[in-house]
């Protein structure tokens, strides 16, 4: 995206009647305090910028300017302070989610209060001893008065979602909860009324109290994962510069453009739209296409594919396919596919939930029947069939999964994974098998000076003058190699073939082979020559990160079996999967190809990790079990991806798939507290042997046991 | 029984104000940036960020 074009941002602009402007940006990278002053500071100095505030667990800055205030400086001046940023359609959704969020918390709340209200009036009567039957009733009755319209507000969350499915002749967790809590507030009017004991009150509202807490830290969990797959959408918002008529450039969003568009791009610009070039040849880094780690050259005429990087000179490119019908849509649906494929993955918490609800209506008609049987009365068997199914009332099943997964995530945002989906950890603690793409992933994804050690430190230095003038990529890598110093004065780059300078009256040329008059010997090279002396060459070559052979191993001895897929030759490939000590790998694979891989393997009964960052691994990382890219990667896999690593360094992946297993054996331990302590409690609620405050008691700490279990995974105790 | 009547009304009138409160403030939103509210505190008055806070990103 270029920032410096001026765009027309005007329909991002909401008017209040007041005369003022909003404007909303994602912003990206914005992670601590020092982040979030200089990006206030910074926006909020704009002219006609009255408030700029930065919510820092959306990244969503929110400007409040006056009627002549423009959105772009806001855009300007995110990039010069280092920050990727994007305007934000304010849709309906954000606000809707604000408003469930919301509105989970407010139930929350006064469940809360009535939980701790209730319970003081109702255990006073229990341990009270000595009290008097007219004050114990008085209790109730107080007990009542707050714990009915509390619950029956807090419960609302329950109560929907059971009506929801009902109607559609359906059942879940939340029909027998409402029937929960409706019976035994009604049991407990009752019982009050005609002077029984057997009031329910406190278990009630305790019961939708702790439901509540399971439910808002599941929703913040979601809400965040939203959240970042929506960050990654506003990102992709690319703007383009169109040749209109007469010649003039205008900005235009690329899902605008229609075939037959003439776009320019500059070097370092990415296409969004499959094209022609249309007036000359240039450079461009496939990277993201193909995976080939070395930029080719395509000369005037040649077809190009979106995702293409302009890395030579500045070419206009005739525009051959809609955005929604260029290769990266081609791959977007293939997409598409695999979300929906995942889609019919069952969470752990819907396994239990599919085995608890008939379990528990069995169970409560049974002992209804079983008393009615033996020739109780009604309203004696009714109280067991109550108890039943309020001793059963899943609060330490609902805690089990969130409390894990919220202690999970966290400790993982720490170490810098971000993840995108919920069931994303479940899915990884599942994996045997990891596939990871060469180029930018196992590899730093950009060329780096091979033969320093042949070159004499006083050429090197005095290429790297040249070099450092340049956005060249091999400019960029010789510069790098060299480390900091001059700039070489008046070089002038010709696009395509190198740079000049001159020096003392000698003429300096660093660039391609007939650059230099010499010939070319291939590989990615960069040829320097001073006056007459005979040329030099630099080589270049992508290398693998440091830590990803160490990070191979680590996940073999987790018995995950490691796989290679690279669309780079087999030469470079080779080379790679030796120096990462990886045994299996294929090169020049197509990105269809490793899709179709992706779901041989799947086939085959294996779970897969992929680890990709390029347009070519989006429809991959789409279809396997779990994903995951890296922070450098392209945004299209880091849409696909359920997890994005945020530093540029692979070594996270170990520790996530850590945690996941972790958690995953957590949740597990959790499904056995709750259920044993299910087992030890429905035979004697059945008989009739549970007091309300058993019942309470029983509650609190099943749900205080899985949530103090799930801690043990906390980010403070992460080492 | 008069004092009774007494603790129990001025404990409800405390807890629907504490809970008057918190709904006011969720409902002004302050609950919808935690990690924003963790960093804020530790901004200088002037809003400038803490000399040895972490390095930029």
């Amino acid at each position: 995206m270029n920032l410096a074009a001026p765009a027309d941002l005007s329909r991002f602009l909401s008017r209040k009647p007041d005369g003022s402007v909003t404007f909303d940006a994602m912003v990206r990278g914005a992670r601590c305090a020092g982040c979030l002053a200089k990006i206030e500071k910074g926006v909020g100095g704009l002219p006609g910028v009255a408030s700029a505030r930065l919510n820092l667990s959306t990244g969503k800055l929110a400007v409040v300017g006056s009627a002549d205030f423009r959105p772009e400086t806001v855009l300007q001046r995110l990039h010069d302070l280092g920050y990727e940023g994007a305007p934000f359609e304010a849709g309906a959704t954000l606000d809707e989610d604000a408003r469930e969020g919301r509105f989970l918390l407010h139930c929350l709340v006064v469940a809360a209060f009535g939980t701790v209200f209730t319970m003081g009036l109702t255990d006073a009567v229990w341990y009270g001893g000595d009290m008097d039957a007219g004050l114990s009733q008085l209790f109730f009755w107080l007990a009542a008065a707050v714990s009915v319209p509390a619950t029956l507000y807090s419960g609302q969350p329950f109560f929907f979602s059971a009506w929801k499915v009902l109607r559609q002749r359906r059942s879940n967790m939340d029909v027998p909860i409402s029937l929960a809590l409706v019976l035994s507030l009604g049991l407990s009017l009752w019982q009050t009324a005609h002077g029984g004991s057997h009031v329910y009150f406190d278990a009630a509202v305790m019961l939708s109290f702790l439901l509540l807490a399971g439910r808002y830290l599941d929703f913040q969990l979601r809400n965040k994962a939203r959240g970042a797959a929506r960050h990654l959408l506003a990102m992709q918002s690319i703007l383009v510069r169109r040749q209109g008529a007469g010649g003039t450039l205008e900005t235009v969003a690329a899902a605008d453009l229609n075939p037959g568009d003439r776009i320019t791009l500059a070097s370092g610009e990415r296409t969004p739209v499959d094209g022609v070039l249309e007036d000359r040849g240039t450079e461009l880094d496939l990277s993201l296409v193909t995976g080939e780690s070395v930029p080719v050259s395509r000369g005037a005429g040649a077809a190009i594919s979106a995702g293409s990087i302009v890395t030579g000179a500045p070419v206009i490119l005739r525009v051959t396919a809609r955005v929604e019908n260029s290769l990266v849509a081609d791959l977007a649906r293939l997409m598409e596919a695999g979300r929906q494929s995942k889609s019919l993955y069952v969470t752990l918490a819907e396994r239990a939930a599919r085995a608890y609800v008939p379990f528990v209506a069995v169970a409560s008609l049974a002992v209804l029947a079983g008393w009615l049987w033996t020739g109780a009365d009604f309203t004696r068997a009714l109280t067991n069939a109550v108890a039943v199914l309020i001793i059963t009332c899943p609060c330490a099943l609902g805690l089990a999964v969130p409390a894990v997964q919220t202690a999970a995530t966290g400790r993982l945002f720490r170490k810098g994974i971000f993840i995108k989906s919920g069931d994303a950890l479940e899915r990884l603690a599942d994996i045997d098998r990891a596939v990871f793409d060469k180029t930018g992933t196992l590899t730093l994804g950009r060329p780096v000076l091979e033969n320093r050690d042949e070159i004499a430190p006083q050429v090197l230095e005095q290429a790297a003058r040249l070099a450092r003038a340049s956005h060249h990529p091999l400019a960029r890598a010789l510069a790098s190699s060299a480390g900091a110093g001059d700039v070489a004065r008046d070089v002038t780059e010709v696009p395509g073939s190198g740079l000049e300078a001159q020096d003392g009256g000698i003429t300096l040329r660093l660039g391609n082979a007939a650059w230099c008059g010499v010939e070319d010997r291939g590989g990615a090279s960069l040829w320097f020559r001073a006056g007459t002396l005979p040329a030099v060459r630099f080589l270049f070559r992508d290398q693998i990160r440091t830590e990803s052979r160490q990070m191979l191993a680590a996940l073999e001895a987790r018995g995950v079996v490691t796989e290679m897929l690279t669309g780079d030759q087999p030469g470079p490939a080779a080379q790679i999967a030796a120096d990462a000590g990886i045994a299996l790998w294929r090169a020049a694979v197509d990105p269809k190809e490793k899709a179709a891989h992706l779901q041989a393997l799947a086939g085959r009964g294996h779970h897969v990790l992929m680890v990709g960052d390029g347009i070519n691994d989006a429809a991959a990382m789409a279809l396997a079990h779990v994903s995951i890219a890296p922070g450098t990667a392209i945004d299209i896999s880091q849409r696909a991806a359920d997890m994005v690593l945020r530093a540029d360094t692979l070594s996270p992946v170990v520790e996530a798939l850590d945690v996941a297993r972790k958690a995953r054996r957590l949740v597990m331990q959790n499904f056995a507290v709750a259920g044993l302590y299910n087992i030890a409690a429905i035979p004697l609620a059945a008989l009739g042997l549970v007091t309300p405050l058993m019942a309470a008691a029983a509650m609190a700490s099943s749900s205080l046991l899985v949530t103090l279990n799930a801690l043990r995974l906390a980010p403070w105790r992460a080492s | 029984m008069n004092g009774m009547a007494l603790i129990i009304a001025a404990a409800l009138v405390m807890g629907l104000g504490g809970l008057a409160v918190l709904l006011w403030a969720i409902g002004s939103g302050q609950y919808e940036d935690m990690d924003g509210a963790a960093a804020r505190v530790l901004l200088d008055e002037d809003g400038s960020p803490p000399r040895e806070g972490p390095a930029d990103p």
